[in-house]
């Protein structure tokens, strides 16, 4: 039978604001153990929640961006169950009116073609703090450092027909959140983490089928690898005639499995109601105004300024802009040196190579932008070679100095002096006879023969188009 | 509506409350009484009525995004009853 | 001394005729004499209470003194207090010792008042008799058999007894006057939002508020001056001027119209009571008052919508008492469950595992709209109802109760004949509106109160209508005997 996967991802974004969304306790990451836990964070007895209205700004900003319905009203609800790293019994978050509804993106296939996945609400909620299970006598540890951190929860639609698709939808909420500036996008330190609801159908068939919840996955490399394996886990199981179960499953990386958590099985009931500590959010139209006015240009914008602008090819300009740290990298670039596409063939090549190499951010970038700019300034006016720019560039990347320096140290300044490449030609022609018949008998390709031998005798540094032009005249005679 | 003791318990564990078995009849009582009592409301018709959360007709104020907390660990956790290198303990947690 | 009113004792304080240390040590000797009995505190602070008073004499001899530097005052054990115990009247939270101060102490600490101790109450606020005390009954100083209502009984009665001058309390659905009434004191609930809920450990959140305990609308008012105000640290609270609630105190009530809602003297009120009501209103009469017959026609479903909004609220306000950053803790708990489920059925007592259960059940799939629903549409038409009467009339004036103190152990059985005391005093709490209690007269030698409710944000009209009554009756200065 053919199979057909259905996917939706529920996206937790840590919002990047200083203090908390309902204490002013600060969202830093890795202090001591409960060092950044106020009383609010803690629950003690009588404590209220106040709300940051940096936290509204940037769920109303993500929900513009997205064209969704930014809610002019909108209620905080309580989430009731019992767990250690839930203070208060209940978590703070929104249920019937969240604060983004109906919004929408576009993500691109691999096949070149664009797929719109729907976005069927963002709600803004309290993070839990972190249990630790490790060497406390059989016990566990409990840290509310990360308890009151602000999270966006973005809800897809289930809109997803592979894992690469989920991938790609995933990765363009990352980059569309880093955008705007409201979250850092850091997963390793869980800043940006996804539950993923899957389920298989025959294909055809209308009804979904039953979902399984994979919880907390944060990767990219994960969430592709631990849907496939839970497609895989549901159609063994529907071909070999049993049932899938709704529950919620944990993927392992280590031993590529998803396995079903039985201690959340419970059926849980969460009572949510309307928080009476916390009155509705109403959002005024001077205040989306100025949200939407303080909008910065989004991926699709910059892309296509990036054509217009730069006169960028379109797969240059889509990986360009994929993050605002490349895209503003390349920016800086291009205001130190003139030539955008040398400029984006370097961000897209040597220098996305050299960071993949050491798994390096490009905010991590042992080269800046305006330091690469020195370098392909050089390229542009003839005092170097492309080939000679990559032994300079690795030269800069291993801290030896600015272009310049690194010329002038190895002496590799490009010889446009016409004289000494006429000398150096003058050697060859001599040293080559035979070659030099060939080519006057109108062997064409012993040109790059002549070439590569001139280049060789110069180190590297005599100028190719002026050895061309030369030689054909000095073979000519 | 009368509840059972079935419910009783269904009930106390989703509020974690232990109660005795000796307890059960009283609270299965009492609370079927607080029920009968509550279902007074269905007297009125309430159709079409806004639901009231909050006797305040007010929108929620907003804070500036800033940091007013500074650590007082020791502090807090002077009246805690188990803790262990500034974290919480409970007993183990199984995931 | 312990017979002056605040505004005397602030005068003698001023001219030097005794001092805050001498004030506050005569007034501890009344507690340690005469509380054995009434068992009215949970905690006495002698030694912080002493040097406070030294500090409030020392500010009034650096001319740094207010009205109230100086006075003592007893609070509720519902209200943190940084370094002493709060209790909240519950075994939960015997061994707590509060890392904060509430808003409401924060601010008395300020005017310079000194705080006596901390007063015993209905566990966790839920209650109408006292009686759901971990630290046991408080008894009525009127009679020693009767309760003295509640939750924040132990205010009424220590104010009453005049073993403090003055109290703070909290009222959810009746608990500051309710206990005013049965203990012959007067009690304001102001408007909800009008005083901080910050450190005021949470019973029902869209309920609470607190308010004073005082012998007469005049002392009420001086500390209400000092408890309300904005706190940015609420976000139910209120960012509007307080008035000096002693402004309007002497100003004429010529006029006044005052509604009398047909439901609030229906069956079910005791005769002795209607008698007490129709004496007050005729001297209100007297004063040039007008009465105007009015309907509150869906007050009568206030008692079963409270008993679903309160309850709801609490079971998740009081989720956090789970034994594990404060409060009691199981001995030897077997897994995390138990850890929680010990704690808290052995950190509990009976009234409040109930509501909780209660509340519960309301919010739990498939009941919620029946219950929690259907009680927040009942809440806005019983609040709708005030807000048409208040376009007649200037406040709405009623018994308090329907019944004066009953007797130790006579509802403690039968929880719903318990829920009905607060019959009256319920539906202001659903609607937000400042209410208060003052003493009008007495029943079989016990006291009745009549509840004055005011529009919103109308504390001072209430203060003052409650003092005109108070300049011509006497029923506020009465003292209990044995507490002379």
């Amino acid at each position: 039978m053919q199979w057909e996967v259905v996917i939706g991802l529920e996206i937790h974004a840590q919002l990047a604001t200083t203090s908390k969304i309902f204490s002013g306790a600060s969202t830093a990451y890795g202090a001591e153990p409960n060092t950044q836990a106020c009383a609010v964070d803690l629950g003690l007895p009588g404590v209220l929640p106040v709300l940051n209205k940096d936290v509204v700004r940037m769920a109303a900003s993500f929900g513009l961006a997205i064209g969704a319905n930014v809610s002019r009203r909108s209620v905080f609800a309580r989430k009731n169950y019992f767990y250690p790293d839930l203070p208060k019994g209940y978590q703070i978050s929104q249920f019937e009116l969240p604060i983004v509804e109906q919004g929408s993106l576009d993500i691109e296939l691999e096949d070149g073609t664009t797929k719109t996945i729907g976005v069927t609400r963002a709600h803004l909620e309290e993070d839990a703090g972190k249990s630790l299970h490790e060497d406390f006598h059989g016990m566990t540890g409990v840290d509310l450092n990360r308890a009151g951190t602000p999270l966006l929860e973005i809800v897809s639609e289930p809109d997803m027909r592979s894992a690469k698709e989920a991938v790609a939808y995933m990765k363009k909420i990352h980059s569309l959140v880093t955008y705007l500036g409201i979250c850092d996008g850091n997963m390793q330190e869980g800043s940006f983490r996804c539950d993923a609801n899957v389920s298989v159908r025959p294909q055809g068939q209308q009804e979904y089928g039953t979902r399984a919840e994979l919880k907390n996955i944060n990767s990219f490399r994960f969430v592709e690898r631990a849907i496939n394996i839970e497609i895989e886990r549901q159609i063994d199981v529907l071909e070999g005639g049993g049932e899938v179960v709704q529950e919620t499953r944990l993927y392992d990386a280590d031993k590529n499995e998803t396995r079903s958590m039985r201690s959340k099985e419970e059926a849980n009931d969460y009572r949510y109601f309307p928080d009476p500590d916390l009155l509705p959010v109403e959002l005024t139209e001077e205040f989306l105004q100025q949200v939407r006015e303080s909008l910065p240009e989004l991926p699709q914008q910059k892309k296509a300024r990036f054509i217009d602008e730069y006169g960028l090819k379109a797969d240059d300009a889509e990986v360009l802009t994929a993050t605002r740290a490349q895209a503003d990298y390349f920016e800086e670039l291009v205001a130190a040196c003139t030539d955008t596409r040398l400029a984006a063939n370097w961000v897209v090549g040597t220098l996305a190579g050299m960071l993949n190499k050491e798994s390096l951010d490009i905010t991590d970038s042992k080269v800046g932008a305006a330091q690469l700019g020195g370098l392909l300034k050089r390229i542009i006016d003839n005092t170097i070679s492309g080939k000679i720019a990559k032994e300079v560039f690795e030269a800069m990347w291993q801290g030896e100095g600015s272009a310049d320096d690194i010329i002038d140290a190895r002496g590799l300044k490009q010889i446009t002096d016409s004289g000494a490449i006429e000398k150096i030609i003058d050697d060859i022609i001599a040293a080559n006879p035979e070659q030099v018949e060939q080519f006057r008998a109108g062997k064409e390709k012993v040109l790059g023969f002549f070439v590569g031998q001139v280049m060789k005798a110069s180190g590297g540094k005599a100028n190719p188009g002026q050895v061309n032009q030369l030689l054909r005249q000095k073979l000519a005679s | 509506m009368s509840l059972d003791a079935d419910e009783v318990d269904k009930i106390a564990h989703l509020a974690r409350l232990a109660i005795d078995d000796k307890d059960v009849p009283e609270y299965a009582t009492n609370l079927s009484n607080i029920l009968e009592l509550v279902e007074q409301m269905s007297a009125v018709d309430t159709t079409g009525v806004e639901p009231m959360a909050h006797p305040l007709e007010l929108a929620q104020r907003l804070r500036e995004d800033e940091v007013s907390e500074s650590n007082q660990r020791e502090h807090f956790q002077e009246c805690a009853p188990k803790v262990e290198r500034g974290l919480y303990l409970v007993p183990k947690v199984i995931e | 001394m312990h017979n002056k009113s605040v505004a005397e004792l602030s005068a003698g304080l001023q001219k030097g005729e005794f001092s805050s240390e001498e004030l506050t040590q005569a007034y501890l000797e009344r507690i340690e004499t005469l509380d054995k009995n009434l068992n009215s505190f949970i905690t006495v602070t002698a030694e912080q209470a002493l040097t406070a008073a030294r500090n409030a004499d020392q500010m009034r001899q650096a001319g740094k003194a207010g009205s109230l530097t100086g006075i003592p005052v007893a609070q509720k054990d519902i209200f943190c207090t940084e370094g002493v115990r709060t209790s909240c009247g519950s075994k939960m939270l015997d061994n707590f010792i509060s890392p904060y101060n509430a808003t409401v102490v924060e601010r008395l600490n300020a005017a310079g008042m000194v705080m006596l101790g901390k007063t015993n109450m209905d566990e966790f606020a839920m209650g109408s008799s006292n009686e759901n005390s971990y630290y046991g009954p408080v008894r009525n100083p009127w009679d020693q058999k009767a309760v003295p209502g509640g939750s924040s009984g132990g205010s009424a009665a220590a104010v009453a007894a005049q073993i403090a001058p003055l109290a703070t309390g909290t009222d959810t659905g009746g608990s500051i006057r309710q206990p005013a009434s049965l203990c012959g004191v007067t009690g304001l609930k102001p408007t909800y939002g009008r005083i901080s809920r910050y450190g005021m450990i949470a019973f029902a959140s869209s309920l609470d508020q607190a308010g004073p305990l005082a012998r007469s609308a005049e002392d009420a008012a001086m500390v209400l001056n000092a408890m309300a105000g904005f706190d940015p640290h609420d976000s139910t609270s209120v960012d509007r001027e307080v008035p000096d609630y002693t402004a309007n105190l002497t100003e004429s009530i010529e006029g006044l119209r005052i509604g009398l809602p047909a439901e609030f003297f229906a069956e079910g009120l005791d005769d002795g009571i209607a008698n007490v009501i129709q004496a007050a209103l005729k001297e209100y009469e007297k004063m040039g008052a007008k009465l105007v017959d009015i309907s509150l026609p869906n007050s009568g479903l206030s008692v079963p919508t409270y008993y679903v909004v309160a309850p709801a609220e609490c079971s998740s306000n009081l989720s956090r008492f789970d034994g594990v950053r404060f409060g009691y803790r199981c001995d030897d708990p077997l897994d995390l469950e138990d850890l929680y489920k010990r704690s808290r059925g052995e950190g509990f007592g009976a009234e409040v595992k109930r509501r909780i259960m209660i509340g519960t059940y309301a919010l739990s799939a498939g009941y919620y709209d029946a219950y929690y629903l259907k009680a927040q549409q009942l809440r806005r038409l019983i609040s709708d109802d005030f807000r048409q009467a208040f376009e007649q009339v200037d406040v709405i004036m009623g018994p308090t109760a329907p019944s004066v103190a009953f007797d130790i152990g006579e509802k403690s059985d039968d929880p719903v004949s318990m829920y009905l005391s607060d019959i009256y005093t319920i539906a202001v709490n659903l609607a937000g509106l400042p209410g208060m209690s003052i003493p009008a007269g007495f029943v079989d030698n016990r006291p009745v109160g009549l509840q004055v409710i005011g529009n919103y944000f109308t504390e001072s009209r209430l203060l003052n209508v409650a003092h005109q009554y108070q300049l011509a009756t006497n029923w506020h200065r009465q003292v209990p005997p044995g507490y002379e």
